[in-house]
C-alpha cells in the first residue's frame, strides 16, 4: 500500500521552500522613502526643496556652533582665539551666567538662595502635576510660597511665618463653618486671616529685618531669568482662583455681578499687555494711599495677574459651557445649594475640560513676562539688551545671547505644552 | 370633594432677604454694589489726593501743543512742530499699517505651513512641525529683536554699494536691502495712468461678473463654462493692452545711490520690516495650527462621500472640505488678527513709531501726562478689539449651523 505511487510520482517535495525576501524596493528604508518622500513627482520636488532648506539653515549655523569659544573674557579675546574662523562666542554665556539668571544687582554671595528656591519649586509643583505622587506632598506645596518668599527676599523670618499663620487660621475657620454655609466659612476665613495679620503686624518688632538671618534683598535687585520665572509662576497661580471667580460671575444670574465681570474681562482682553504694564509703571501708584510705597515688582504682579485672570476666566467659561446641562440639573435635584453644586459637581468637571486651555494661557503668559523689559525691568531680555550688550567687553555678541534666551524659553514652554498633552491623554475618561 | 385653593400668600418679611432664594440675590447684589462703590470712592480719593500733592490735574489740552519730536516713518504729513494729537494720529496709522501687512503675510505663512504639515511627505511635515513649535514657544519680543538685529547688524550699509567693485549689489537692480531700511521702487503716475487703473478695476469687476454668470448658468441649465482661463484672461489682458496702447504711462522710480544714502523709491524702515516679519512668522505658526485643526475637523466620511458622488479631488476640496473647514478656521483666525494688532504694540522695543511709541512713549515722557496718555492708548486698542469682535460675531452668526 505504502509504495503504490512510488513509481508514478517522480518527485514529492517534503520541505517548504524558504520564503523569498520581498523585492528590494518594497522593504526597509527604500520602501519607507518611496512612500514618504518620493511618492509622486511633486512630492519628490518638495522633498528636495526641504532638503535644500535644511542645508541652508545648517550650513552656516553648525560650524558656528561647533566651533564656539567657551572661555574668554571679551569679544576681542574671542576673535583672537578664533583667528578669523567662523565660530560662536559662547564665552559670554559662561562669563555672564549669573547675570543672565539673577540680574546684575542680586548680591553674588546670595545666589544659593534663589537657586534653592528654584529647586524646591520642582518639589512643590510635582504633586500638583502628577497625581500618582503621595498626597502628603501637597503640604509642602502649601508651604512653598512662604519658603520661596523668605529665600528670595530674605529679611526677617517673622513676615512669612505671620503670613503662614494667617493663612492657616483663615483655613481653620473656613473648615469650621463651611459645613453650615459656604458664605459664612469663606468670609469668616478671610476675616480671621486679616485679623491675625493685623494683630501679628503689631507684634513684629521694628527693625527686625536689620539683623535677620538672611540678608534682605529689595525687589528692584531681582532680575534675569529668575524674574521671568517668578512673574510667571506667581501670576499664573494667583490668577487661577480669580479666573474661576470671574468665570462664575460671568455665568451668574445676578445682572450686576454679571455686568461687572463682563466689563472687566472684555476690557482686559481688549488692550495689549504692554499698556497694562504702562499702567503698572506710571499710573498705578496714583491709586494707592499717598503714604504707601508699593514697589514696581508688586505693581507688575498685580497687573499681569489681572491680565491672565481675564484670559483664564474665558477658558473656564468655555469649560463651564461645555458641561451638559444635565449636570447642573442633577446637582439641583440632589438639593445642593449653589456653592455646594459648584464645588462638588460642576467645577471639578469644568476645570478638567479647561486644563489644556489654562496651560495655553500659562505658556503665553510666561512668554509675555519678557515684556517687562519695556518698562525697564531687567528680566532676561532686559539684561541682554541692557547691561550685557552695552558693556564694552560684549558689545556685538547678539546671536549667542538671543539664541540662549530663545533656547531657555523654548525648553520651558515646549516642556509645559508636552506635559499638557500628556495630561489630556491621562484625563480622557471617554471610551474610544 | 376638596377644593384646591392657593396657599396663603406670604407677606414679605425682612428675613427673606437672607433666607429666601427668591430675594437673596438682591441682597448679594446690594452688597456687591456697596463694595464696588466704596472701592471706587477709595481709589478716586487716593488719585485726587496724589494728583493734588503732585500739583497735577487731568486735562487733555496738551494734545494741541507742538510735539517737538520727529518721526521717521509717517503716512501723513508730520513735522516736529505738529501737535501731539497729530503725532498720535501718525502712530495710529502706523499701527494699522503694520497690523494690516502682518495679518496678510501671517495668513499666507499660516495656511502654507498648516496645509504642508498635513502633507504625506514625511520630511516636509516634520519641517513644518519644527517651524510651528519653534515659533510658538519663543516669545514674540525675542523674535522681533532677532529680526531687528538681522536688519541692523547683518545687512550691508549704503556705503558698501558704492565703487567699481561693490561688496553688495541691488536685488534685481530694483530693491536695495541696507541696514537703514529696504528701498523699493515707487510707481510714477504719468498722464493717462488713471485710465489704466480704471481698466484694471473694470476688469476685476468683469471677472466677478463672469464667474457669477457661469455659476448661475451651471445651476439653472447644468452647462459648465470654463472658469480658470477666462478669469485670468479678463484679469490681465485688458489692463496690459491699455498700458501699452497709452504708451506705458506708469513708470518706476528706482532707488539709486546718491551721496551717502539711497534716493528715490520708497524707503521701508528697518523697524517696520522687523516688526512686520516677526509678527507674521510668529502668528503664522499659530494660524498654521488653526488651519490644521480646521482641516482635520472635517470628518473623513465627508471626503469619501464626495468622492462616492463622483466629484473630482479639486471639487471635493472646494465644495465639501473647505466650506466646512473654514467654519472652524475663521473664528480663531480673526482672534489671531486681534493678537497681531495687540502685539504690534511691541513696536516700542525696536523704535517703530506706532501709537504705543508716540502717544504712550515720547508724548507721555515729554508731557508727563501719564494717566491721560495711557487712557487714550487703552481706548484706541479697546475700540479696535471691540470692532473686530463685533465683526467676528456677525460672521459667526452667518455661518452658524442652522439647527431646528
Amino acid at each position: 500500500m505504502s509504495d503504490t505511487h512510488a513509481q508514478t510520482v517522480a518527485f514529492v517535495r517534503d520541505t517548504e521552500i524558504p520564503s523569498a525576501p520581498p523585492p528590494y524596493a518594497a522593504t526597509g528604508p527604500v520602501k519607507w522613502m518611496r512612500e514618504n518622500l518620493f511618492a509622486t513627482p511633486a512630492n519628490a520636488v518638495l522633498t528636495l526643496l526641504a532638503l535644500y532648506a535644511i542645508y541652508l539653515i545648517l550650513a552656516p549655523t553648525l560650524p558656528w556652533i561647533l566651533n564656539g569659544v567657551w572661555s574668554a573674557n571679551s569679544l576681542a579675546e574671542c576673535r583672537e582665539i578664533l583667528q578669523g574662523a567662523t565660530g560662536a562666542c559662547f564665552a559670554v554665556l559662561t562669563e555672564r551666567w549669573p547675570q543672565l539668571l539673577f540680574g546684575f544687582k542680586y548680591p553674588s554671595d546670595l545666589y544659593w538662595r534663589p537657586t534653592l528656591a528654584f529647586v524646591l519649586l520642582f518639589v512643590a509643583v510635582a504633586p500638583v502635576l502628577f497625581f500618582d505622587l503621595p498626597r502628603k506632598l501637597l503640604i509642602f506645596t502649601g508651604l512653598f510660597p512662604f519658603i520661596a518668599y523668605y529665600l528670595i527676599w530674605g529679611g526677617t523670618i517673622f513676615v512669612p511665618i505671620l503670613a503662614l499663620v494667617g493663612c492657616i487660621g483663615g483655613f481653620a475657620v473656613y473648615q469650621r463653618f463651611v459645613t453650615g454655609s459656604f458664605a459664612a466659612g469663606f468670609f469668616g476665613g478671610i476675616a480671621a486671616a486679616l485679623a491675625i495679620w493685623y494683630i501679628g503686624g503689631l507684634l513684629i518688632p521694628a527693625g527686625a529685618s536689620n539683623n535677620a538671618m538672611l540678608t534682605p534683598v529689595p525687589s528692584r535687585d531681582l532680575g534675569g531669568f529668575m524674574l521671568n520665572m517668578m512673574l510667571g509662576v506667581t501670576c499664573v497661580s494667583l490668577s487661577i482662583p480669580i479666573g474661576i471667580a470671574l468665570a462664575l460671575g460671568r455665568q451668574s444670574s445676578m445682572p450686576l455681578i454679571k455686568v461687572v465681570c463682563v466689563v472687566f474681562i472684555e476690557f482686559i482682553r481688549g488692550v495689549p499687555l504692554i499698556t497694562l504694564l504702562f499702567v503698572a509703571s506710571v499710573m498705578l501708584s496714583y491709586f494707592f494711599p499717598p503714604e504707601s510705597s508699593v514697589d514696581l515688582f508688586l505693581r507688575v504682579v498685580i497687573m499681569i495677574t489681572m491680565f491672565s485672570a481675564a484670559y483664564i476666566a474665558e477658558v473656564i467659561r468655555g469649560g463651564l459651557a461645555a458641561l451638559p446641562k444635565g449636570q447642573y440639573e442633577a446637582a439641583d435635584s440632589l438639593g445642593l445649594d449653589y456653592p455646594q453644586a459648584m464645588r462638588l459637581i460642576i467645577l471639578p468637571q469644568a476645570l478638567k475640560i479647561s486644563i489644556p486651555g489654562i496651560v495655553n494661557v500659562a505658556v503665553g503668559l510666561f512668554k509675555d513676562t519678557t515684556l517687562v523689559s519695556v518698562i525697564s525691568m531687567f528680566d532676561l531680555v532686559g539684561m541682554i539688551r541692557g547691561p550685557i550688550l552695552a558693556s564694552t567687553e560684549w558689545n556685538g555678541v547678539y546671536w549667542e545671547l538671543l539664541g540662549f534666551a530663545a533656547l531657555l524659553f523654548f525648553v520651558v514652554c515646549y516642556g509645559i505644552s508636552q506635559y499638557s498633552q500628556w495630561l489630556e491623554r491621562r484625563l480622557a475618561t471617554d471610551h474610544r | 370633594m376638596t377644593t384646591l385653593t392657593d396657599p396663603p400668600r406670604e407677606s414679605f418679611r425682612l428675613s427673606m432677604l437672607i433666607n429666601d432664594t427668591r430675594y437673596r440675590s438682591l441682597t448679594f447684589q446690594a452688597i456687591a454694589l456697596l463694595v464696588l462703590i466704596i472701592a471706587f470712592a477709595y481709589l478716586t480719593n487716593n488719585l485726587l489726593t496724589n494728583l493734588a500733592a503732585a500739583g497735577l490735574n487731568i486735562a487733555y489740552d496738551f494734545l494741541g501743543t507742538p510735539a517737538g519730536y520727529d518721526i521717521n516713518q509717517t503716512l501723513v504729513e508730520y513735522d516736529s512742530q505738529s501737535s501731539h494729537a497729530r503725532a498720535a494720529v501718525v502712530g495710529i496709522l502706523n499701527t494699522l499699517l503694520v497690523a494690516f501687512l502682518a495679518c496678510i503675510t501671517a495668513t499666507v505663512f499660516g495656511v502654507i505651513a498648516g496645509v504642508l504639515r498635513l502633507s504625506n511627505n514625511w520630511l516636509v511635515s516634520k519641517l513644518m512641525a519644527f517651524y510651528v513649535e519653534i515659533f510658538r514657544n519663543i516669545p514674540v519680543l525675542i523674535w522681533i529683536i532677532i529680526i531687528f538685529t538681522i536688519m541692523t547688524a547683518v545687512l550691508p550699509g549704503p556705503r558698501e554699494f558704492r565703487g567699481d567693485n561693490p561688496t553688495s549689489s541691488m536685488f534685481l537692480d530694483l530693491f536695495a536691502f541696507t541696514n537703514r531700511g529696504i528701498y523699493i521702487p515707487a510707481p510714477v503716475w504719468g498722464p493717462g495712468s488713471m485710465v489704466v487703473v480704471a481698466t484694471f478695476i473694470a476688469s476685476v469687476i468683469g471677472v466677478i461678473a463672469y464667474r457669477r454668470y457661469a455659476t448661475n448658468l451651471l445651476y439653472s441649465t447644468g452647462r459648465l463654462l470654463p472658469m480658470g482661463w477666462p478669469s485670468l484672461a479678463i484679469f490681465f489682458v485688458p489692463t496690459i493692452l491699455m498700458f501699452y496702447i497709452l504708451g506705458r504711462p506708469i513708470g518706476l522710480d528706482i532707488p539709486e545711490l546718491r551721496g551717502f544714502n539711497f534716493q528715490g523709491g520708497i524707503k521701508v524702515g528697518g523697524p517696520l520690516i522687523a516688526l512686520w516679519f516677526a509678527l507674521s512668522i510668529y502668528t503664522g505658526a499659530f494660524i498654521a495650527e488653526n488651519v490644521r485643526a480646521g482641516i482635520q475637523a472635517v470628518s473623513k466620511g465627508q471626503t469619501e462621500a464626495a468622492s462616492a458622488l463622483g466629484l473630482r479631488p479639486g471639487r471635493v476640496m472646494n465644495l465639501v472640505v473647505l466650506p466646512q473647514a473654514l467654519r472652524v478656521i475663521i473664528p480663531p483666525l480673526i482672534s489671531q488678527y486681534l493678537n497681531i494688532t495687540k502685539n504690534s504694540s511691541l513696536a516700542i522695543a525696536v523704535g517703530y513709531a506706532d501709537i504705543t511709541a508716540t502717544l504712550g512713549g515720547i508724548t507721555l515722557n515729554q508731557t508727563g501726562r501719564a494717566i491721560e496718555c495711557v487712557l487714550l492708548l487703552m481706548l484706541f486698542y479697546l475700540t479696535i478689539s471691540l470692532s473686530i469682535s463685533a465683526i467676528m460675531n456677525v460672521y459667526n452668526n452667518s455661518v452658524k449651523l442652522k439647527e431646528r
